[in-house]
């Protein structure tokens, strides 16, 4: 089947994105409309002492001017973080209040005071200008080391300290021991920059109410619109779910920082119900730099034991993790259990103890960003690996594959049971591609051009799919992570599929009609793929964590399955023969070994005319199912990073990076391939030009294309992207993942090859070149006064 | 005011207000949706367009100034809604694109690009593409599809 499993099929979706005839969230016009624009504080932490909207009143156009106590006394509830974590003392975790709209306090420097209806979008910024907000200055903290300390200013009244939570996982008593006899320890401090998510496309939404029906309609910039729904039904209490129809039309990708329901949406459909207009709003790149979720900004310090023949035996590793103002939907699973859980990479590890304080900071809130606590977990493992090796004097590589996990189901100190895998011959297949044995002549060839050349190894492994939601529950998990689908044929015999996944780039609409196509022999011109809307399907807990494949495909099997079923049924009961002997093969239903046959459509008639089914069968040919995963799955590989750095300058050019990957079964080549590169560029972005900054006063510096360093087309080189795959275990394509990977494995890599061209291992990320520079003089200097 | 202009090959004319930027004009005012805002900077280029073909981003332009020209959207691109511009086709065959917000930017500015090169008889090589995507910004693809589809693409159009 040319167009089934495996083959490169060009995506379906394309035609309308390359002919502007996409349709997202701005470019949809309600009748009616209006626009808000938000009053935001200019502050990182101040109390409200007074709202003057006489002004923004009195101007012509504007509908309503709409502030945080009206929405608190209309029992809009307060934005909530949706996975419990418990402190090593059992206490639960301080979630502070977090209302839409500010009420007494602003925590951070874009936190949204007040909304402004206007008929025109211009009209409405002009508005909020216009609203004089008299605040009093409190102090101001923006890091977590800092947030910690004594007699630091406190954001929240029930988190002293600004302590979120202090949690461990592993045993303490036995990695202390075991790093007390270790032959060698390898110690590091290790800082993961705090990074903008930056999707192109800005967060948007479009709130209608129709009080006849008393409904609310919301067009929104989502990658789990059913989600939003649960949560801003059950939680903040906006509307009943059968009252609320939440839509994600094309997003204009997300990587994490559109799982989140903001106060903006919140707001817009609250503001649609109190001025009777639809109410539209489309953020601006500084709006996003100030609100969207950030990603990272973790603080470590790690350290790792070894035998006197290299093998492992103990890691312990504490982190600070700034979650920012507020706790975002699931910012504290992000630096627990979707972090410390995968800091045994692909090692065989004894003993792991790690413990993670959250803190409150005056700054925007952080949750899970492309990757979400595995780039973190191996950003730590590869770089301390990396530096252990180089510390004992052995191949870095052979340090690794010395300490691989070879056998498998493996069972870590740390939750995770990795299914499947095989790390040698991923970095095997990565060492010949990268041409690693002619690295030497390639070093000695720049350095005759003047030019430090470096290697740098990264051994990722992750975690995606996550699940299973009875597991999730245990560990704190607010929802259940399965998947939902529905699988209609019509009685044309074409195919809709219903999918709780969302698309926004991952080219659903192609690779989920591929397993249709193959599972019934049809083409994928026969199929189509129905998402993002509450009201046409049944449920769906959306897209991120890699999950699209391992769960949301998996459901669409198990609805295929039970389709299947009920047309080999039909056929067996229309042609007299046993359901055994039915095969559904070239467009035919047929008897296997003869010339019986029902076409395709046939049989969607048959079900749907129900002239001719079996007695007691149901007529219509439409099934659902949910999936619920067993287990996590694995994606693993290794990455080769190859830059030269300019000494004179510290200008670092990356000038190869191969991808090793295990991805388990991969449904379109293609498309992984894209994701692949994508995820790399965002990793080599973090490792070199992406830095989120704040000043003492909680002012972003970093809040426009000016000035955050987005990767552009002549940062980044090409990739070479290549595959050595194991089936998983846990699903019944044998899928693991691969959204997020590229972004997990490439950091580590890049900062070992630039640290290994320096000669200095002191170096943090971004490796911007005056920080190249820099580290290069600390070593020559110190080479200079030897 | 009102103003008017050539929007892919038909005459428009609107009354709107004097700070109207022509991005504003064409999605908001024309209903050509197809140009895309990604920022405020003028740095994305997700609004490219072209104006007396030259590629231009929108946000940085009044619509005024584009009295009396010729604008030209990723809507007016293709032949016929059969027909693609080889450009299209390239970053269809060629995977260049994933979520789809800057893509409409991405092909006008390859379109320009491939026929300023083609023009002045210079060689459009890996690095020149590269180059000249500087005020393109993509987050999805890290541009080594769109590099392959422009390549690919310029191919094409010299080759009608």
């Amino acid at each position: 089947m040319s167009e089934g499993i495996g083959a490169r099929v060009l995506r379906k979706e394309d035609k309308r994105f390359i002919t502007g005839k996409g349709r997202y969230t701005d470019d949809i016009v309600e009748p009616n409309q209006a626009y808000a624009a938000f009053v935001r504080s200019p502050h990182a932490h101040a109390r409200i002492v007074s709202i003057d909207t006489s002004a923004a009143m009195a101007m012509a156009g504007v509908e309503t001017v709409l502030m945080g106590p009206e929405l608190v006394a209309d029992g809009i509830g307060n934005i909530i973080c949706g996975w419990g974590v418990t402190s090593k003392d059992g206490s639960p975790m301080n979630m502070g209040a977090w209302s839409a709209l500010a009420t007494e306090k602003v925590r951070y420097v874009g936190d949204a005071v007040a909304i402004i209806v206007a008929d025109t979008k211009s009209l409405a910024t002009l508005a909020a200008e216009a609203v004089v907000v008299t605040y009093e200055e409190l102090p101001v903290v923006v890091g977590s080391l800092q947030a910690l300390a004594e007699g630091s200013p406190q954001l929240h009244d029930n988190a002293p300290s600004n302590l979120i939570f202090d949690w461990e996982i592993g045993d303490l008593a036995p990695t202390d021991a075991a790093l007390e006899t270790a032959a060698h320890v390898t110690e590091m401090d290790i800082t993961n920059n705090r990074l903008a998510p930056n999707p192109m496309e800005p967060r948007s939404a479009i709130a209608t109410f129709n009080d006849a029906e008393d409904h609310y309609t919301l067009y929104t910039t989502s990658q789990n619109p059913h989600v939003a729904r649960l949560v801003l039904s059950a939680f903040y209490n906006v509307a009943p779910e059968h009252k609320l129809r939440v839509i994600a039309p094309d997003v204009g990708g997300g990587f994490g920082s559109k799982i989140y329901i903001y106060p903006e949406e919140i707001a817009c459909l609250w503001a649609a119900m109190k001025s009777g207009r639809s109410v539209k709003w489309t953020s601006d790149r500084t709006e996003a730099f100030l609100t969207d979720a950030h990603g990272r900004d973790h603080v470590t310090t790690a350290k790792i034991g070894f035998d006197k023949d290299g093998m492992i035996v103990g890691l312990k590793v504490n982190t600070k993790a700034n979650l920012g103002a507020y706790m975002s939907l699931f910012s504290s699973a992000v630096p627990t259990y979707l972090y410390a859980t995968l800091l045994s990479g692909q090692y065989n590890i004894a003993n792991i103890y790690c413990d993670v304080q959250a803190v409150y900071t005056n700054t925007v809130p952080v949750d899970a960003y492309r990757g979400a606590g595995r780039p973190e977990a191996c950003y730590v493992i590869e770089r301390i690996m990396e530096t252990a090796a180089r510390e004992m004097g052995v191949d870095p590589s052979e340090l690794r594959a010395k300490n691989f996990v070879t056998s498998f189901p493996h069972q870590t100190p740390v939750i995770m049971a990795y299914d499947s895998g095989d790390f040698a011959t991923n970095q095997k297949q990565a060492q010949k591609a990268a041409d690693v044995a002619g690295f030497g002549a390639r070093k000695a060839e720049a350095l005759g051009r003047g030019k430090l050349r470096g290697l740098g190894y990264s051994n990722y492994i992750e975690a995606c799919g996550i699940a299973p939601s009875a597991a999730v529950g245990s560990l704190g998990a607010g929802v259940g992570l399965w998947e939902s689908a529905e699988v209609r044929v019509n009685p044309v015999g074409t195919i809709e599929i219903l999918t709780g996944s969302h698309s926004h780039g991952q080219g659903h609409e192609t690779t989920f009609a591929q397993i249709v196509a193959e599972r019934f022999d049809l083409p994928t011109e026969n199929i189509k793929i129905v998402h993002g809307d509450t009201d046409k399907v049944q449920f769906g807990m959306g897209t991120y964590g890699s999950r699209s494949g391992a769960v949301g495909m998996s459901a669409i099997v198990k609805a295929m399955d039970k389709v299947e079923a009920k047309v080999k049924k039909i056929a067996a009961h229309v042609l007299e023969a046993g359901e055994d002997d039915i095969v559904i093969e070239g467009g035919a239903v047929k008897v296997a070994g003869t010339d019986k046959q029902m076409l395709w459509h046939e049989v969607g008639l048959a079900a749907y005319t129900a002239h001719n089914i079996p007695d007691g069968m149901e007529p219509g040919l439409k099934e659902t199912a949910f999936y619920d995963p067993t287990n996590f799955t694995f994606p693993a590989g290794c990455y080769i990073c190859e830059v030269e750095v300019d000494p004179d300058t510290g200008v670092t050019e990356v000038v190869q990076f191969v991808a090793s990957d295990d991805f388990g079964t991969i449904i379109n080549p293609m498309i992984v391939e894209g994701q692949v590169h994508g995820g790399i560029a965002q990793g080599i972005g973090q490792a070199m030009l992406e830095n989120v900054v704040y000043d003492d006063a909680g002012q972003q510096l970093s809040a426009s294309y000016m000035d955050y360093t987005m990767p552009r087309a002549d940062d980044l080189p090409n990739y070479s992207v290549h595959h050595a795959s194991t089936t998983c275990p846990g699903n019944p394509l044998g899928m693991k993942g691969c959204g997020e990977a590229g972004a997990i494995g490439s950091p580590p890599a890049v900062i070992n090859a630039i640290t290994d061209a320096i000669g200095n291992n002191n170096l943090s990320m971004p490796a911007t070149p005056a920080a190249v520079w820099t580290a290069l003089q600390a070593v020559s200097s110190k080479l200079a006064a030897e | 005011m009102k103003i008017a202009m050539t929007v892919n090959g038909k005459s428009v004319s609107r009354e709107v207000a004097e700070n109207t930027l022509l991005v504003e004009y064409i999605r908001d005012h024309l209903r050509l949706t197809g140009t895309h805002v990604g920022c405020d900077t003028s740095q994305c280029g997700a609004c490219v367009v072209h104006v007396d073909d030259q590629a231009m981003k929108s946000c940085t332009m009044l619509a005024a100034s584009a009295e009396g020209l010729a604008v030209t959207t990723v809507e007016g691109l293709a032949q016929s809604k059969d027909e693609l511009h080889p450009m299209q086709v390239a970053f269809k065959e060629n995977h260049g694109l994933q979520c789809g917000f800057c893509t409409p930017g991405m092909i006008m500015t390859a379109t320009d690009m491939v026929t300023r090169y083609h023009t002045q008889g210079k060689e459009l090589t890996e690095d020149a593409i590269r180059h000249e995507l500087e005020g393109n910004i993509c987050r999805c693809t890290g541009y080594h599809n769109i590099v392959k589809s422009i390549a690919d693409g310029a191919s094409k159009m010299t080759n009608v």
